[in-house]
């Protein structure tokens, strides 16, 4: 530690940063690679050659502007479900009731899509993400308000508050708000609560923008402002911080909050962007690969981003994968557990360099 | 116990100590916080090797290697937090690791429960051996906790500060009990700095200080006084020039407080006390004598019963946690890791924890202004010289000295009207122990009121200008540091004199 600090000594900072910044990357890098590695092998043991599959792969989610475009919208909706673990755990919250959060976000902007015509696209659309953040922030405060209020832990209050959303919306589009048809879903948005698509002919829409803006908003609040500064306070020592003076119990609440509305605000841009109607189901779980992809960003914002691509990546460069070389688009599901086994063993990750570097 | 050796990093907890026991006695082992009671029993335990010495069991010597072997050469422990699983009833704690068997697997529960109802009757240690561990009052889980060390076999029966937690009926009670035991042949060693019982039970004590053996007396052949001053350190190490002061004004002022700690027993007991400005008062106490709570109650981190506090003739009783610190309170905790610092926090962003959202380091409460937060460290840096290689480094990666110098550098540059200093010296190193004492008279001199807490009897005699001596949750008496003694001071925290 002290070796390495002397020896930063002499450069500038931005050179620092850039370093301890890469520093902080390797062991991601060196998880991805490994999980790759790991897969291989299973490739090879299942009689498939490794090359022609990663190339597949490869070539399906950044070979064309297709595939950039279908990688991309499958990351959106996790960049935010990502952020909103984040934002909870950076102050030593556990939530992984996105995926509620993100539900519940995506049927109120579906409602309001709906429910207006006569507004002016920008006017919708800003309508109908608030209530999406709304909706989200309000499926967060519950869970956040019974944690400090009775001590009820947020693991299972955030599980179980999913399990609510999920059927709840699942009643509202068989019920109250079926469109006619066999599908359970509701009617089509209006026309001016589309987010505009960005590269036609894939899915991918605006919402990538709200994404990465919120990914900018989340950097900002959490290092540069009071809010952030006592959200992280309370994450790492609330004892600490309460004898500086953070009503530790309302930062949880407001995390939590901040927490549902990013999920939520994803949920919104997935319907308004994509969907254009809430379908019972159209989320495949987007929160729970959101906290995998947290982790894998190394619970950086910014590291969210491009980690929620390679996730993106993986599940769009599997079509092409499967239809040229006829590997079961499971193996994508595998070398999405290896990279989160590994980067959730940044122990064993240690370990294996800690012998290479050793001999 | 021969030639015990211990050391931790650079602490010599248990320095070359000889310690004997004989059969059938209550032995007792008496010595202020950090004497290192605790690990030569744990030593004895086989919870850690020394460095060097033997152990000897009946002339034998023993390789403590865990408290596995040490429960099998008779030797059981009952530590100061106990070990018991709350979910399981008495007797299901009392046979765990050595469970009556019946058809091979099964727990025979039947012979369980008339073992423990057995010994409980055979040594008057009254249970319910059905009653599940968390419904049953703290003194009967100690019960249990030594039952257990019987029902393992246990012939020498170490306690470790039994009576901390008790009630004084429980202590009475628990006294008893452990002059029954020794009536029925057991060996009996109680850890404790509570002079008065220890006089009223124990055959022999021997007295511990700073890792080294005092000696050991006769209980019949000793007095309060003279385990007193064994007990507490004699030699004053420095005293601190300090103007005197003409007109004071009442600064800090607590009417009858009442707090309740965590199980809803009284801890602070109709406390009154007034800190005036240019005035250090130094509260000396054994800890757990109600000091904790005290500091929370002042810090707004802790719900009182009753009573008032009040900061400058203004009532703070109900104010924040946050508003008292921009009343001009500050805090210097006694544990700095857990309190003081955020550990992963740089040390920049230490230093302006509670002031946060204040000017200069925010201009509208909503965001971190990081340019005058920066400057503010830089100068604080040093100014208290912090030794750290730049602002930006963690708090975990400083010394514990640099560690408490980021705290009194946070704290001290609020201009306070009123400074907390709970054992702000504690495990420091004589350079940053010099260094923290310095500035709290700095503090004085500047006309601040200095609410000193400690254990350390030196330090409240070289800095005070008033002494107050806590016992049980009240002040038993005040002293000015001229007219009072060690062996007066160490009487009265030990309620060998009220």
């Amino acid at each position: 530690m002290t070796d390495s600090n002397s020896g930063d000594k002499e450069k500038s900072w931005p050179l620092r940063t850039l370093k301890s910044a890469l520093l902080r990357i390797i062991p991601q890098i060196l998880a991805i690679t490994a999980a790759f590695l790991v897969g291989a092998i299973i490739l090879i043991v299942t009689g498939y050659s490794p090359i022609d599959v990663y190339a597949a792969m490869l070539q399906g989610a950044f070979g064309d502007e297709y595939g950039i475009g279908q990688t991309l919208t499958q990351a959106t909706p996790i960049i935010f479900t990502a952020l909103a673990f984040l934002f909870a755990f950076k102050c030593g919250l556990f939530n992984i009731g996105a995926e509620g959060q993100f539900l519940m976000g995506g049927f109120a902007a579906a409602i309001v899509g709906i429910s207006f015509s006569e507004l002016p696209a920008p006017i919708h659309i800003l309508l109908a993400i608030l209530a999406g953040a709304l909706a989200g922030g309000l499926w967060g405060l519950l869970p956040g308000y019974l944690k400090v209020k009775f001590g009820a832990h947020e693991v299972i209050t955030t599980m179980m508050f999913t399990y609510i959303a999920t059927y709840l919306t699942s009643y509202m589009v068989n019920y109250p708000f079926k469109a006619p048809g066999w599908v359970a879903q509701t009617v089509p948005i209006a026309d001016s609560a589309q987010l505009p698509r960005i590269l036609p002919p894939t899915q991918l829409s605006a919402s990538i923008l709200v994404a990465v803006a919120l990914a900018g908003a989340t950097y900002y609040i959490l290092q540069k402002t009071t809010l952030g500064y006592e959200v992280r306070a309370s994450g790492l020592n609330q004892s600490a911080a309460e004898n500086g003076g953070i009503n530790v119990k309302k930062t949880i609440i407001l995390a939590f909050i901040l927490s549902g509305v990013l999920a939520g605000v994803g949920g919104a841009g997935e319907i308004l962007g994509v969907h254009y109607r809430f379908i019972q189901g159209f989320s495949p779980g987007y929160g729970f690969d959101g906290l995998a992809v947290a982790l894998v960003g190394g619970l950086n914002p910014l590291g969210t981003i491009l980690a929620a691509i390679l996730f993106g990546a993986l599940r769009s460069g599997s079509m092409l994968m499967t239809r040229v070389t006829h590997v079961p688009s499971d193996i994508v599901v595998i070398i999405q557990a290896l990279v989160i086994i590994f980067v959730a063993a940044p122990r064993l990750i240690r370990y294996l360099v800690g012998r290479r570097s050793k001999t | 116990m021969m030639g015990i050796t211990k050391s931790f990093s650079d602490l010599v907890a248990n320095d070359n100590i000889d310690f004997v026991v004989e059969k059938g006695e209550i032995h007792g082992l008496l010595g202020e916080n950090g004497a290192g009671k605790t690990v030569l029993m744990s030593t004895l335990y086989g919870l850690h090797k020394p460095d060097k010495g033997r152990i000897l069991i009946d002339g034998e010597e023993v390789a403590m290697e865990s408290p596995a072997v040490a429960i099998k050469h008779g030797v059981g422990m009952v530590h100061q937090h106990f070990m018991l699983l709350p979910s399981f009833t008495v007797s299901e704690n009392i046979i765990l690791g050595n469970e009556p068997i019946k058809n091979r697997v099964l727990i025979d529960r039947d012979e369980a429960h008339e073992k423990v109802e057995n010994l409980s009757r055979k040594y008057s240690l009254e249970v319910d051996p059905d009653a599940t561990i968390d419904t049953i009052p703290v003194g009967v889980q100690q019960r249990v906790e030594i039952l257990k060390a019987l029902y393992r076999g246990a012939e020498i029966l170490i306690l470790d500060e039994p009576t901390a937690i008790l009630t004084p009926q429980e202590v009475d009670t628990l006294l008893k009990a452990l002059t029954e035991l020794k009536t029925q042949g057991k060996t009996i060693i109680l850890i404790s700095h509570k002079l008065k019982e220890v006089l009223k039970i124990c055959d022999r004590i021997t007295v511990l200080k700073k890792g080294k053996r005092v000696g050991t007396v006769n209980a019949e052949e000793t007095s309060l006084p003279q385990l007193a001053r064994m007990m507490v350190d004699r030699q004053l190490t420095k005293t601190f020039e300090k103007k005197p002061f003409e007109d004071k004004e009442n600064i800090l002022g607590i009417k009858t407080l009442q707090v309740d700690e965590e199980r809803g027993l009284p801890a602070i007991r109709e406390l009154s006390l007034i800190v005036h400005s240019h005035e250090i008062l130094g509260i000396a106490g054994v800890e757990g004598n109600g000091q904790s709570e005290l500091v929370e109650a002042l810090m707004g981190l802790r719900k009182i019963k009753s009573g008032e506090i009040l900061l400058k003739s203004k009532k703070i009783t109900n104010l924040s946690t946050k508003k008292r610190i921009r009343e001009g309170i500050s805090h210097v905790p006694e544990d700095r890791i857990k309190r003081g610092l955020i550990v992963d926090f740089s040390v920049m962003e230490n230093l302006i924890l509670g002031s946060q959202g204040d000017k200069p380091f925010s201009r509208n409460g909503l965001t971190i202004d990081y340019q005058a937060t920066a400057k503010f460290s830089d100068e604080m840096i040093k100014s208290y010289s912090i030794s750290t290689t730049d602002r930006n480094s963690l708090a975990r990666n400083l010394s514990g000295g640099t560690q408490q110098r980021v705290v009194i550098a946070r704290e001290f540059s609020r201009d306070p009207k009123l400074i907390i200093a709970y054992q702000p010296s504690r495990g420091l190193d004589i350079g940053a122990t010099e260094f923290v004492r310095s500035k709290l008279v700095e503090a004085r001199d500047r006309g601040c009121a200095v609410l000193l807490i400690s254990a350390d009897l030196d330090e409240i005699r070289s800095l005070s200008d008033r002494i107050a001596v806590m016992y049980e949750g009240r002040i038993v008496a005040e002293r000015t540091p001229a007219e009072t003694n060690e062996e007066d001071l160490g009487l009265l925290m030990t309620g060998g004199k009220t």
